[in-house]
Order: structure tokens, then sequence, then C-alpha cells
């Protein structure tokens, strides 16, 4: 289409105080900035003239570009001005396609100071986090009255969606929880041992992996892993389901979207969450073992015995109590972020988002919180 | 409503050709051997059952399917022999409206018009703004649309506005999936009438997909029906009510047809 492309153009003739603008050319939108020179070099070449005739009998093709600019260069203009020779075709096209001023009336919003955006920007924000916090409270509240209600009525809870939820969230990323738990006790056996060796104390390597892994990172790297892997799923279902109306078809059904879909979710989390991080401790301990037999020579039989001595099953239970309260944070934000869904991809993509950095966020703040807890109850 | 001289094939481009289209999903043939022609400045109604392939047609046509076997001719040039550039520059001149309109839902409708002119387009954003406000104003949506996303909008400008976004490139040919489903019958009146408006000011081809008889007894220069992988009868409507094929009886003579009262000389 380019190759047979001509360029627009225009020759100027005068006869008194008529000016003559005879167009040549393709006046089409392929032409580019060629074409809006042109459009502006006629009304440079009606200067001054009295009358202006826009003579279209050798255009090659017009297109609504074409039309758009050859008609706002004339209405500027201020000489009285005709179209000669216009074919049927483009006679409608320059009616239809007639220059306006689509600012005219509307006048550009005053400009404000950096200092003041910034001003407005600081406070939207501030409202929006306590706004944030007030409907998380109210989520979770709505979410904990759903579970008793499944409590209350057992026959109408639905069993099979748990169960589908809990292979998803659960048996499903049991491989990649392994194997990230198995490395990371690696990881720190070998820094342990390097660590300690200076002391002469590589033995004690084992009670710095049994106690920082069951009481804080296997719990903490198994919900940042559910949060950027089943969170993010929650929020991306339950956000296309809001995109397209489905949850307002359950609403309409007399269901609530609560118990039909939020619940069964956030109770499957609670239920795997322990599950996931006891093998989460267990493939971090191995992990470790691993690593002290190679670089401290440490046997399994040594290993174990030591483990046994390092740490108490309140060591153990400790990282087990926060596993189902992390699984809580986690659905609940995902579920609020999905059905805070509005109707564009964007904010889809927006709220996933938000929803692992929220979770992830959370996480590590009620692991604080627990920390702080259990230490003043010296458990 | 006047109409233009009716198109005579054998002195019109066609601007599509198929030949012996054959396209299938595993082994469930759709497109059995399906000829096909739209010549240029005609308004070609394509009719024929749900799931029969009006669909998979329009995909294969513009490259979204892929076809079995078979030749697909657009401006003239066969698309299996053209290059990635060539084939850029026949799809630009193809405009496209989807049936759910398709429009990207994080822009806005003057975003969604202006996509593809800042990517095929050297103009200044000036002359980009203006062209964009020009087309929505010519689809017969208020100056305040431009500014709402897609999820603002009611569904006739939904349709509205993806049709502005068909036409933002100044497309030769526009395909046209089920313009006027989703829409009251005076929506669907006026849609139709700017279809034909538009058709007459721009000079464009338009190949739509239709199951509105309303459509195609008032803007449609020649119908084809869609049955059995195959197109069973094109022509004007006269065609169309004369063919004694089952299918085309039901739909022509049905209880819904008879609701309308064809034109007198038909």
């Amino acid at each position: 289409m380019a190759a047979n492309l001509m360029e627009p153009a225009f020759t100027t003739s005068r006869a008194g105080e008529l000016t003559r603008l005879a167009l040549s050319g393709d006046w089409t939108v392929a032409a580019g900035r060629t074409l809006e020179k042109q459009a502006a070099a006629l009304g440079a070449a009606a200067q001054g003239a009295q009358r202006v005739a826009f003579d279209f009998a050798n255009i090659g093709k017009l297109d609504t570009a074409g039309a758009w600019v050859i008609d706002a260069a004339r209405q500027k203009m201020a000489a009285q001005s005709a179209s000669e020779n216009l074919s049927p075709d483009m006679a409608t096209l320059m009616h239809a396609v007639g220059w306006r001023d689509f600012n005219a009336g509307r006048a550009p919003p005053p400009p404000q100071s950096a200092l003041y955006d910034s001003f407005v920007d600081v406070g939207e924000s501030v409202v929006e986090a306590g706004h944030d916090a007030y409907t998380g409270v109210a989520f979770l509240g709505e979410t904990v009255a759903s579970l008793s209600r499944a409590v209350l009525h057992p026959a109408k809870f639905r069993l099979t969606s748990l169960v589908y939820h809990m292979e998803n969230f659960g048996l499903r990323s049991t491989p990649i929880i392994l194997l990230i738990n198995f490395l990371v006790g690696g990881i720190v056996a070998q820094q342990g041992i390097f660590q300690l060796r200076y002391f002469g104390a590589e033995t004690f390597a084992v009670d710095l992996i049994g106690i920082l892994i069951l009481r804080e990172l296997g719990v903490l790297l198994t919900s940042i892993m559910i949060a950027g892997r089943s969170g993010s799923a929650i929020a991306a279902e339950l956000g296309s389901m809001k995109m397209r109306e489905e949850i307002d078809a359950l609403k309409v059904m007399g269901m609530r979207p609560m118990d039909v879909l939020v619940t069964p979710r956030v109770l499957a989390l609670i239920l795997v969450m322990p599950l996931l991080n006891f093998l989460a401790d267990m493939a971090a301990i191995f992990g470790g073992m691993v690593v002290s037999w190679i670089y401290a020579g440490l046997s399994p039989d040594a290993f174990l015995s030591r483990l046994q001595v390092a740490i108490g099953l309140n060591t153990f239970m400790v990282g087990m109590i926060k596993a189902p309260f992390m699984a809580m944070v986690i659905g609940v934000i995902g579920a609020m972020e999905g059905l805070a869904v509005e109707g564009s991809a964007e904010s889809l993509g927006r709220q996933v988002t938000s929803s692992v950095v929220k979770s992830i966020f959370m996480v590590i703040l009620v692991d604080g919180l627990f920390a702080i807890f259990f230490a003043s109850i010296d458990y | 409503m006047t109409r233009q001289a009716p198109i005579d094939p054998a002195t019109t481009e066609a601007l599509i050709r198929v030949r012996d289209l054959v396209v299938g999903f595993g082994d469930r043939l759709i497109l059995r051997g399906l000829d096909l022609d739209v010549y240029r400045g005609e308004v070609l109604g394509f009719v024929g059952g749900s799931g029969q392939g009006k669909s998979v047609l329009t995909r294969t046509i513009l490259g979204l399917t892929p076809k079995r076997s078979g030749t697909i001719e657009l401006f003239g040039r066969n698309l299996d022999a053209v290059s990635q550039n060539e084939r850029r520059a026949l799809e630009r001149r193809c405009g496209v409206m989807f049936q759910q309109g398709a429009l990207f839902s994080g822009l806005t409708v003057k975003q969604n018009v202006q996509a593809p002119m800042r990517e095929y387009l050297d103009i200044s954003p000036r002359l980009m703004d203006e062209l964009a406000l020009l087309k929505i104003e010519l689809v017969g949506l208020k100056r305040d649309a431009a500014d709402k996303f897609p999820s603002e909008l009611s569904g006739g400008m939904i349709k509205r506005a993806a049709l502005a976004r068909a036409l933002a490139l100044d497309p030769d040919l526009v395909f046209l999936d089920e313009p006027t489903s989703g829409l009251d019958p005076i929506g669907a009146a006026e849609f139709d009438e700017l279809i034909q408006t538009l058709q007459r000011t721009l000079c464009l081809t338009v190949f739509m997909v239709t199951h509105d008889l309303d459509s195609l007894y008032s803007i449609c220069d020649r119908i084809a029906a869609l049955a059995d992988g195959k197109v069973i009868a094109a022509g004007p409507l006269a065609t169309m009510l004369a063919s004694d094929y089952p299918w085309l009886r039901a739909y022509f003579h049905g209880k819904r047809a008879r609701a309308i009262a064809p034109p007198a000389e038909v």
C-alpha cells in the first residue's frame, strides 16, 4: 500500500481576489506528518486572499483524516471559501467529517502546585490505609461468621469444594515446599557450621537448625510460598468471577459468596497449612542433616541424638500453632482483594499483586507478634 | 432507503475470495470446502445456524484460526503467498468489531480508538486526538464518552466504541460479528442505519455476521448462508426467499420472519 502512495500536494494560483488551491495526490492518514504540513501550508497559501476555492478535481484518495485537515484549514481561513469538483463520494465524506473544535468550551483544569499535589497524595493514601484496615477487619468478621455457620450446619457445608481446594492448595504445593525447605535447611546448616567452627562448637549448629527451623523459618517459608501460590490464585479466581458477574449471579440465586466461595477456600488453607508446615519442618531438618554430614562429618545418628537434646515439644509447637493463623491471614486477604476487583483486566492484575504483597507483609507482621507473645509467656 | 446499483460480480473487484476452505478441530470438520466472495462496496450479511462455523470463518479469514486447506485471498493477494510485512499491511486495511466489543478494559474509549493509530501512524498527538474524537462522534457517541472506561459503558455504547476502534485506521474492509446482538430493536435499527451511513461516507466494504433479520432486510446488499460447512446460497434477499433449502425456508419463512414485511418488490 505504501508503495503506490502519492504524496499529498497542491498548487496555488491567484486570479484577482480569488485564490485557487488545486489539491492533488492522496490526502490520507498514511501520509502522516506530510499531510499535516500540507494542510498547514494550505492555510498559509490563502493568507490575504479575499475568496478561496478548493479544487478537488485531481485529488487521488481522500480519507477521514485528509477531509478533516482540509476542512480544518478551510474553516480557520478568514476568507470566504468554496469547494469545487467534488465527487459525490467525497462530498458525503467532507460533509460528515466537517471540522469542529473539540476543545471549545472545555477549559483545561487549573494547574496545582506540586506541593499541593503531594499533600493530596499523602492524605489520600492515609485515608485509603484506614479504609483498608476497616474493610479488612469487617471481612475477617464475615469470614468467621461464615465459618461458624459451616460448623453449626455441617450438612449444608460444601465438602466437595473443600476437598478440591485442599488438593489444590495442599497436595499440589507439596513438592515445591519440600524442595525450598530442604535447600534452606541445608543453607542454614552450612552457615551455622562455618561460623560456629571458629569457636569449635560445630555440633551446636544442630541446635541452631532445630530451633530456627521449627520456631520460625519453616512456617515463614511455607506461608510466603502459599501466599504467592494459593493466595494469588484465590484473588485471581474470585476477581475474574467478579468481573464476569458470576458473583452477582450467585447472590441473586440466594447463595452467599462468602459461604460458597470464600469459606471452603479459607478452611482448606487452614487445614492444609499445618500439614504443609510439618512437611516443611521435616524437609528442612533433613536438609540440615545432609549438609552437617557432608561439612561437619556429623553422622545422622549423632545429628538426631543432638537434636533430641536441643529441642523440646514446645519448639515444634510454636511453629505449628502459627500455621493456621497464617492460613487465615492469606486466605482472607486473597479473597478480599479478589472481591475488590472492578471491571478492567488492569484492576485484576493490581488486586492480585496487592493480595500477594499484603499477605506476605501480614504474615511477617503476625509472625513478629507471635514472637513477642511467646517470649512474654516464656514458651 | 435508496439502494445503490446492485453489485455486478463480473466487473467488481472481490476483496475477499475464499476457495475450497477446510477448517476443523480434532477430528471434527467445521468448514468443508467453503467458497465465498465479498465484493468491493457491498454489505454482505452472513447467516447460519448457531455452531455452524460463522465465527470460525471470520476468524480464519483474519488469520486467528489455522486452516487445513484451501485458499483465502484478501484484496487480491493470496494470504499463503504474502510476506509477514505484506500481511500486516493487508491487516491494516481491515477493521474488526468483535461480538463482545473486545475493548481494552484498561484504556478509555479514546485510548482504545487511538491504540491502532499509535502503532501505525506518524501524526501529531493533537491530530490523533482530533481524529479519535471524530471517529467517536461518527459512531454516534457523545463527546464525554471518550474519557470513560469500557466497564462504565452500556452494551450499545460498547458496540459503538468497538466500531469506532474498528474504523480507526480508515479501513477498506470491515468485519462485524453480530453487530446488533444484545441491542433493543430501536437501538439495533439505529445501529443498522449507522453502519449504512458509515458504509456510504467512508466507502466501506462490510462483512457482517448476523442473525438479525431486520439487518438482513434493511442494509445487506447480498446474503450468504452457511450450512453443513459450505455456503449453500449467496445472493440478494430474493435469492434467499426463493431457495427451497430447508434451513433457509425455516429461517426466512419462519414465525419471526413473518413479523417483518418483506420489501414489496421481492
